[in-house]
């Protein structure tokens, strides 16, 4: 596959990992399609007997599920929450999520790495969710990870890239595919991460508070893929002063 | 008395599969966790549930 991103061993043709929270399950097939998304986050939850309707029958075949440890405040939570996920009969791959702040929903970098190590070395593909700290990506990469998920924004603000001259420095120097999650509310935004390098975009919020899901889905998958394009061709110069003209500076009608 | 999912039930003595049984969760759907460890499905019919035991019964629902 040309350009693909690879996770975990696994090759993917789209960059746009998409939410699967906060909107109705019968839009779930859409959005899919019109993000044209390779991988779909869930959470796992108590079961409910009064409820008869399954999200995993809405979800299109061939989608990679990515189960989240939302909800666990430590890493023995998470790791628990992975463990079941991993019962539900889904495959290996997890996002680790912890937090023990309910007010900003800010990851707890210090338990995500734990965690990490603890369910790499038990197989599973971690994809842990980040506060952009270099030093942390660097004890993330050695705990086991398979890529990393630093915040642009708060969960749910979209805000947009809040924490933009960090994440450039995790793309600079971290050798994980990059994923940037949580705060995009625009395909702008999403856009913009991309052409700095980032490996791929996760959105959830952005698509379920727009006006129509799977149309911002679409503007999503549009503007994640020129933003690898641009990346991949490289972006040109920016100067510090002056001009430079555009057109031929000689072969003018004067003189 | 059996604490299943946070409410405490008369299902001591019962299997898990035959607590199962008398509920509506699909079994194709849900994964079970006792004292903090998971029991697989194919141990569903051996593993009886027992006074004082802690159960969660999960699934997956949307999410980020």
């Amino acid at each position: 596959m040309e350009d693909a991103l690879v996770i975990g061993g696994r090759e993917f043709g789209s960059r746009f990992i998409l939410g699967s929270g906060k909107y109705s399950l019968r839009l779930i097939e859409a959005a899919v399609k019109d993000a044209g998304a390779e991988i779909i986050t869930l959470a796992v939850r108590r079961a409910n007997t009064k409820e008869q309707e399954n999200i995993l029958d809405f979800i299109p075949k061939g989608v990679t599920l990515l189960p989240n440890t939302s909800g666990a405040r430590n890493a023995e939570e998470a790791v628990r929450i992975a463990r079941l996920a991993r019962e539900l009969g889904c495959g290996d791959f997890v996002k680790i999520e912890i937090m023990r702040d309910s007010k900003y929903l800010l990851p707890d970098n210090y338990e995500t790495i734990k965690a990490t190590e603890t369910l790499a070395k038990e197989g599973f593909v971690v994809m842990p969710y980040m506060y952009p700290d270099l030093n942390v990506a660097r004890d993330l990469v050695n705990a086991g990870a398979a890529s990393i998920m630093p915040l642009a924004a708060p969960i749910g603000s979209n805000k947009g890239l809040a924490t933009r001259d960090f994440i450039r420095i995790l793309i600079d120097e971290i050798d994980l595919p990059v994923i940037v999650d949580a705060g995009i509310g625009r395909p702008s935004q999403a856009c913009e991460a991309m052409e700095m390098g980032a490996a791929a975009i996760m959105a959830n919020t952005a698509l379920a508070t727009a006006g129509d899901l799977p149309k911002m889905a679409s503007a999503f998958r549009l503007a994640i893929e020129a933003g690898r394009k641009a990346y991949l061709a490289g972006i040109g110069r920016v100067l510090t002063r002056g001009a430079s003209a555009s057109d031929p500076l000689t072969g003018f009608l004067h003189d | 008395m059996v604490k299943i999912n946070g409410e405490w039930e008369d299902a001591a003595g019962k299997t898990i599969a035959e607590y199962l049984s008398g509920t509506s969760y699909d079994v194709r759907r849900i994964a079970v966790e006792k004292g903090g460890e998971i029991v697989p499905k194919c141990a569903y019919d051996a593993t009886t549930l027992m006074d004082g035991d802690v159960v969660e019964i999960v699934s997956f629902v949307g999410g980020g």
